[in-house]
C-alpha cells in the first residue's frame, strides 16, 4: 500500500513554508532514523509520489529533506504524518535559520587552501632544479635564473591570494594594538616574498617562493580543520534547537486556529496550547485550570497548578488538556527572553578567555621579531654584506615561522572533537576543550541533569499496572505515559474522554474506569497529589498510582569518577529541599544547596570563581542557563532548552551522563597533546633560529624543516586518547 | 634547452585545470551530502514500470 495523506488535522505548521522566486514552494524537515540508501529511496519515492509535492530531496549527512510542492495548499502537517507512518519521524526546519547558515568563510578559506595547495606544488617544481644546483650539479645561471623566475610567478600570486586571511587578520589586531599570530605569519611571507623578489632580480642564490607559498598551505589546512570542527558543532546544535518549534498556535477572530512564528505574537492576542507543548510568550489563562510543568524554568520538579486569570510563564510545559491563553507580553518581552540576557552577559565574560596557541603567540611573537631584527644589525655590524644580512634574516623569520604552532592545536581539538562526537558528546568550540581540561570543581543541576526530568512509577503491582494501562495508553498526560511506558504494548481502552487538568475516563473490558487526580476518582484527598494519580474501576476500590523523578542509572557511577578525578562535586538546584537531598543521599553528594533562584545559582558560580575554582556547570533548565554561561565551562544534555544549549560550550547528544568524565578526559589529553606540540615546536625552534643566523638554512634546508615539523605536530595530534 | 620554456608553462597550466577543476566540485556543491552519494549509487533506477510495484512491496 502506498503511503497517502492521513485524514486527521494536525497543528497547522504553514509557517514553515516558503516561497521561492521562481513561484514554488519550499519545505525543509529534519528527519532522523534515515541511515542507508535503502531510506533515501523510500523517502524521496513515496514523498514524490503525494499530491502536491513536486520534489523531494534528501541530505543523509545532514538529515535535512528538502521538499518543492506545488502552490501552498499542501498541509506539512500531513506530510509529517505521512513521514511517521514510514518510520521516519521528522520536524519542519526553521527556514530562517537554514538560510543564515551559508558558510561563506569556509568557502573562502577552502578556495585559498586549493590555491595555496597549487602554488606550493608548482612552485617546487620549480625549485627541484634549484635546488640541485645548490648542491653543484650541473645548472647554468641562465637555467637558474629562468627557474626562479618561473617559480616567483606561480608562487607569488599565489602566496598573495591565499595569504589574504592572514593578512586581514593581522591587520585588524594590529589596529587593536595587539598583536596575534597572524602577525609574525603575515610580516614572515611579505619579507620573503619581497626579498626573494629582489634576488630574482639581481640573478641572487636564494629564492624561497615554494617556502612562502607551502608555509601558508600549511597554516591553512589548520585554520580549515579549526572552522570545520566549528561549523560542524552549530550546524549540529542548530539541528537540535530546530526540534523546539519557534511557532505559537494563535486564534483569529473567527475562531479558527493559525500557527504564527514567535516574533509575531502581540500582547492580547488569544492563543492556544496543546498538551506537552510549551507556552510561547508570558500569558494569562483563559478558562478551566492548567497544570504547568515548570522544571526547565526554575527547576521544581512538581507542577504548578494555575487558575483563570493567572500568570502562565513563557517555557512552561503544559501537563493538562488544550489551554486558551491570552497573550501578556510579546517574546522578547517575556521570562524567556529576561532569561537570554543574562545569558549574554555571562557569555560575554567567558568571551575573555584567552586561548592556549594565543597566550603562546604573545611570547613568541616578540622574540622571532627581536631574534630577527639582531641577525640583520648583528651580521651586518660584523662584516657581513648588508644583502647577506638581510637574507639570513629573512630566513629566520621562515624557519621560526610558527607553522607547528598554527597546527599543532586544530589538529589536536580536531581528532578530540571527533573521538567525543561518537561517543555522544558535541563540541561546540576549540577553546571550549581547552577549559574543559582546566577544571577543578563540577556543578550539578539536579532536574533533568542527575535526575531524567520526566516521571517514573514506583512501587506499584503489575496486575494494577496491567489494568490500568489501556486507560492510559490513551492519555497524553507526562504520568499516563510514565505508566503506560512501565506496562508496554497492549490494548487501548475505548470511548475514552480527557478531563483537563482531571484525568481520563474510558471504557476497559465494557466497564467503565477512571485515571486521575483523587477529587476526579471521588478518594478524599490526604496528602500533597502532584506526585500520584489514582486508578479504579466504576463502583470498585480505588488503587493510588506514585511517581518519583527517576534518578538517572549512571548518575552515582558519574559522581565517582569525577571525584576519583580529583575534582570536588556540589548539586544547585531550584528544587525543595526534600527533593534534593534524597538525591543528593543517593549519589553521595554532601555539598548541595535547594531552592536557589537563577541569579542566586550564578552568583555562587561566581564566588566560586573568584574563590580561584575552575567550575563545570551542568544543566539544563533556564534557571541554569545565567550560570551555564558564567561558569568556566559548561555542558548541557540535548534536552535542555534552547537558551541553555546556547550557553552551553558542550551539548550531550546521548541518555548517558558518563559521558561528561569521558568529555574532561579527553579535554585533558588533548591538553597535554597540545602542549607536548608547542614543546617540540620550541626545541625545534633553538636548534633552527640558530642555524640560519650563521647563515646554514638555505631554500632546501627551509622547505625540509618546515614540512618535517608540522607532520611530526600531525602525528602527535593523533595519539589523543579516547575516554574509557 | 628550449623545451623547458614549452614545458613549465603547460605543467603549470595542467596544475591550473585541476584547481578550476576543484572549485566546479565546490560550486556544484558537491561535498553537502558526501555519505548520501555514496549510497545513492546503490538505488535502482525507477526506468522500468515494475520497480514501483517493489518499491511497494519494500514499504509493504
Amino acid at each position: 500500500m502506498a503511503v497517502t495523506f492521513d485524514a486527521a488535522a494536525g497543528p497547522d505548521m504553514s509557517a514553515f513554508l516558503r516561497r521561492t522566486d521562481e513561484g514554488q514552494t519550499r519545505l525543509d524537515l529534519l528527519v532522523t532514523g534515515a541511515r542507508c540508501a535503502g531510506c533515501i529511496a523510500r523517502i524521496e519515492r513515496e514523498m514524490a509520489r503525494l499530491p502536491g509535492v513536486a520534489s523531494a530531496r534528501l541530505n543523509l549527512s545532514t538529515g535535512r529533506l528538502a521538499l518543492g510542492l506545488e502552490g501552498a495548499a499542501v498541509d506539512p502537517g500531513r506530510i509529517i504524518s505521512a513521514l511517521e507512518r514510514l518510520g521516519y519521524p521528522a520536524t519542519p526546519y526553521d527556514p530562517g535559520a537554514a538560510l543564515a547558515q551559508r558558510d561563506v568563510e569556509g568557502r573562502q578559506l577552502i578556495l585559498a587552501l586549493a590555491v595555496a595547495g597549487f602554488g606550493a606544488m608548482n612552485a617546487m617544481m620549480f625549485s627541484v632544479p634549484i635546488w640541485a644546483g645548490l648542491f653543484d650539479q650541473e645548472l647554468g645561471p641562465a637555467t637558474r635564473s629562468m627557474m626562479m623566475w618561473m617559480s616567483a610567478a606561480v608562487g607569488a600570486p599565489c602566496a598573495i591570494f591565499a595569504g589574504m586571511t592572514f593578512f586581514k587578520s593581522a591587520w585588524r589586531s594590529l589596529r587593536a594594538g595587539q598583536a596575534n599570530m597572524d602577525v609574525p605569519i603575515s610580516v614572515g611571507v611579505i619579507l620573503t616574498l619581497v626579498i626573494s623578489f629582489s634576488e630574482t632580480v639581481l640573478n641572487g642564490r636564494d629564492a624561497y617562493f615554494d617556502a612562502a607559498v607551502s608555509l601558508l598551505f600549511l597554516l591553512l589546512i589548520g585554520r580549515w580543520l579549526d572552522h570545520v570542527l566549528r561549523a560542524k558543532a552549530r550546524s549540529a546544535a542548530g539541528d537540535l534547537l530546530a526540534l523546539q518549534s519557534p511557532v505559537a498556535c494563535a486564534v483569529d477572530a473567527a475562531g479558527r486556529e493559525r500557527s504564527i512564528p514567535l516574533g509575531d505574537v502581540q500582547p492580547g492576542d488569544l492563543l492556544r496550547v496543546r498538551p506537552g507543548d510549551r507556552i510561547p510568550v508570558d500569558a494569562t489563562l483563559e478558562d478551566g485550570e492548567a497544570l504547568l510543568d515548570n522544571s526547565l524554568l526554575t527547576g521544581e520538579s512538581a507542577p504548578e497548578r494555575v487558575f483563570p486569570g493567572q500568570l502562565c510563564r513563557a517555557g512552561a510545559v503544559n501537563n493538562s488538556g488544550l489551554l486558551t491563553l491570552r497573550a501578556r507580553a510579546r517574546s522578547e518581552d517575556s521570562t524567556l527572553a529576561a532569561i537570554a540576557r543574562l545569558v549574554d552577559a555571562g557569555a560575554q565574560s567567558r568571551s575573555r578567555y584567552v586561548r592556549l596557541a594565543d597566550r603562546a603567540a604573545a611570547l613568541y611573537v616578540p622574540v622571532v621579531h627581536a631574534v630577527a631584527l639582531a641577525t640583520f644589525a648583528g651580521g651586518w655590524a660584523l662584516g657581513l654584506d648588508p644583502r647577506e644580512a638581510l637574507i639570513r634574516a629573512v630566513a629566520v623569520l621562515i624557519i621560526t615561522c610558527p607553522c607547528a604552532l598554527g597546527l599543532a592545536v586544530p589538529a589536536v581539538q580536531v581528532v578530540a572533537s571527533a573521538r567525543l562526537f561518537r561517543r555522544g558528546v558535541l563540541v561546540k568550540s576549540g577553546a571550549a576543550l581547552e577549559r574543559l581540561a582546566e577544571i577543578d570543581h563540577v556543578v550539578f543541576d539536579k532536574t533533568g541533569v542527575l535526575t531524567e526530568g520526566c516521571p517514573v512509577l514506583v512501587g506499584a503491582s503489575s496486575t494494577i499496572i496491567a489494568m490500568a494501562a489501556p486507560l492510559a495508553r490513551a492519555s497524553g498526560h507526562p504520568m499516563a505515559r510514565a505508566l503506560a511506558r512501565a506496562a508496554g504494548e497492549g490494548p487501548l481502552a475505548t470511548g475514552v474522554t480527557e478531563h483537563p487538568g482531571l484525568g481520563v475516563e474510558g471504557l476497559i473490558d465494557g466497564r467503565r474506569a477512571r485515571l486521575g487526580r483523587a477529587a476526579f476518582l471521588g478518594v478524599p484527598t490526604r496528602s500533597s497529589g502532584e506526585t500520584e494519580i489514582w486508578f479504579g474501576f466504576e463502583g470498585d476500590t480505588k488503587v493510588r498510582l506514585q511517581f518519583t523523578d527517576g534518578l538517572r542509572p549512571d548518575a552515582a557511577d558519574t559522581i565517582k569518577a569525577l571525584k576519583a578525578r580529583g575534582m570536588t562535586v556540589e548539586i544547585l538546584s531550584g528544587d525543595r529541599i526534600g527533593a534534593v537531598k534524597g538525591v543528593a543521599d543517593t549519589v553521595g553528594v554532601a555539598d548541595w544547596r535547594a531552592g536557589l533562584l537563577p541569579e542566586e545559582k550564578s552568583d555562587a558560580i561566581d564566588r566560586l570563581t573568584a574563590g580561584g575554582r575552575k567550575v563545570l556547570m551542568i544543566g539544563d533548565g533556564l534557571n541554569d542557563a545565567a550560570a551555564l554561561a558564567r561558569a568556566h565551562a559548561a555542558v548541557a544534555p540535548g534536552t535542555a532548552l534552547a537558551a541553555s544549549q546556547n550557553a552551553a560550550d558542550l551539548v550531550l547528544t546521548g541518555d548517558a551522563l558518563m559521558a561528561v568524565v569521558e568529555a574532561i578526559d579527553v579535554a585533558r589529553s588533548a591538553r597535554r597533546r597540545a602542549l607536548e606540540n608547542f614543546g617540540f615546536a620550541a626545541l625545534y625552534n633553538l636548534v633552527a633560529a640558530p642555524a640560519a643566523m650563521i647563515g646554514l638554512v638555505n631554500p632546501f634546508v627551509a622547505a625540509l624543516a618546515m614540512s618535517g615539523s608540522s607532520l611530526v605536530v600531525t602525528l602527535n595530534a593523533l595519539r589523543v586518547r579516547g575516554g574509557r | 634547452m628550449n623545451i623547458l620554456l614549452l614545458l613549465g608553462p603547460f605543467s603549470v597550466f595542467l596544475g591550473l585545470m585541476a584547481v578550476g577543476a576543484f572549485v566546479w566540485t565546490l560550486r556544484t556543491s558537491q561535498y553537502d551530502d558526501i555519505q548520501g552519494a555514496a549510497e545513492r549509487i546503490l538505488i535502482e533506477d525507477d526506468d522500468n514500470p515494475d520497480s514501483s510495484a517493489n518499491g511497494d512491496a519494500a514499504v509493504r
